[in-house]
């Protein structure tokens, strides 16, 4: 029988694998960007998976939420990127240090 | 096995892989599309978990919009890609130490929990027994029972939902808005603008002459 513990495994595998692909691919800033979105992928499930099993719609509510801010967070990220882009001519994050000097 | 336990093997188990496959690909591509598979076999998941709405909102969402956002990107900037895998390995192990570390965090934390019984759930919090639909024996399926929680006890946040999207679409218009030199274009405040004698002159013409 599949339980709650089974989803949230899930959930934290994703979880960490969202943040050590922000650790390992730290040059390339698309990548981290989609870890982010799989970080927050897994917060979904977990609110999913205590909603259900708590029988409480609320935590849906809530996903539907992080699912709104994830959305807008994509679009802003990206629109960053192209923008930078445009400016430097590549997105190597590691020479981001304008405001430095 | 049930076909639920299968089903649920299956779409976690193609969700972790292919969300390895996402931070470990080579071709930000590549990462892109099993990015895609994840968010649908997450979508899966919900569909078994009974979250019919969100999966769909997964589907069409992610996939539909971020996802394709993100191929867009990828293949618009004209970035060597292979050089910035470089540091790749070097990070691996903190990368894997800090995963591995949150894993357990995580597993100790769930540990420590105990499920709350119904009647302390009810008592904790009002709102919770209203908002749970699912529970009654004539519930309203998911999307209705989400409904009629989302556009009353909810609506402020389903109006701040609507806010944030659309300060999130001003800000990416206005980051990757550009004028450009030299492209000639109707400018409608200048032509409202203009005045009769800006444009219009009278001529004495001679007869017999041309001007």
């Amino acid at each position: 029988m599949i339980g709650l513990g089974h989803y949230l495994s899930v959930a934290a595998v994703l979880f960490a694998i969202g943040m050590a692909g922000i650790f390992v691919n730290r040059k390339n800033i698309i990548v981290v960007l989609m870890s982010i979105e799989l970080m927050l992928l897994a917060v979904n499930i977990n609110l999913v998976a205590f909603s259900q099993f708590l029988g409480d719609l609320a935590g849906q509510v809530f996903a539907f939420m992080v699912l709104t801010v994830a959305a807008a967070e994509a679009a802003l990220g990206l629109a960053i990127l192209v923008a930078f882009f445009r400016n430097r001519g590549d997105i190597a994050v590691d020479d981001a240090n304008l405001m430095k000097h | 096995m049930t076909l639920a336990a299968f089903a649920f093997w299956v779409f976690a188990v193609s969700a972790v892989a292919s969300g390895l496959m996402v931070i470990s690909s080579r071709n930000p591509v590549h990462s892109v599309l099993f990015l895609i598979l994840t968010f649908i076999s997450a979508a899966g998941l919900f569909v078994l978990m009974g979250a019919e709405y969100l999966a769909m909102l997964l589907v069409v969402v992610y996939v539909g919009a971020v996802a394709v956002l993100f191929l867009f990107v990828v293949m618009m900037l004209d970035v060597d890609f292979v050089e910035m895998k470089q540091g790749f390995l070097q990070y691996l192990p903190i990368g894997v130490a800090i995963a591995g570390l949150v894993v357990v965090e995580l597993i100790l934390a769930f540990a420590a929990w105990q499920m709350p019984s119904d009647s302390e759930f009810a008592a904790a919090s009002k709102i919770a027994t209203r908002g749970s639909p699912l529970a009654g024996p004539d519930a309203p399926n998911n999307i209705e029972g989400l409904g009629l929680i989302l556009f009353t006890d909810y609506v402020h946040y389903f109006q701040i939902a609507g806010m944030v999207l659309l300060i999130a679409m001003i800000g990416a218009i206005v980051l990757t808005f550009r004028t450009r030199e030299g492209v000639k274009k109707q400018d409608p405040a200048a032509q409202v603008a203009r005045r009769r004698d800006a444009s219009v002159e009278l001529k004495k013409v001679k007869s017999g002459q041309g001007i």
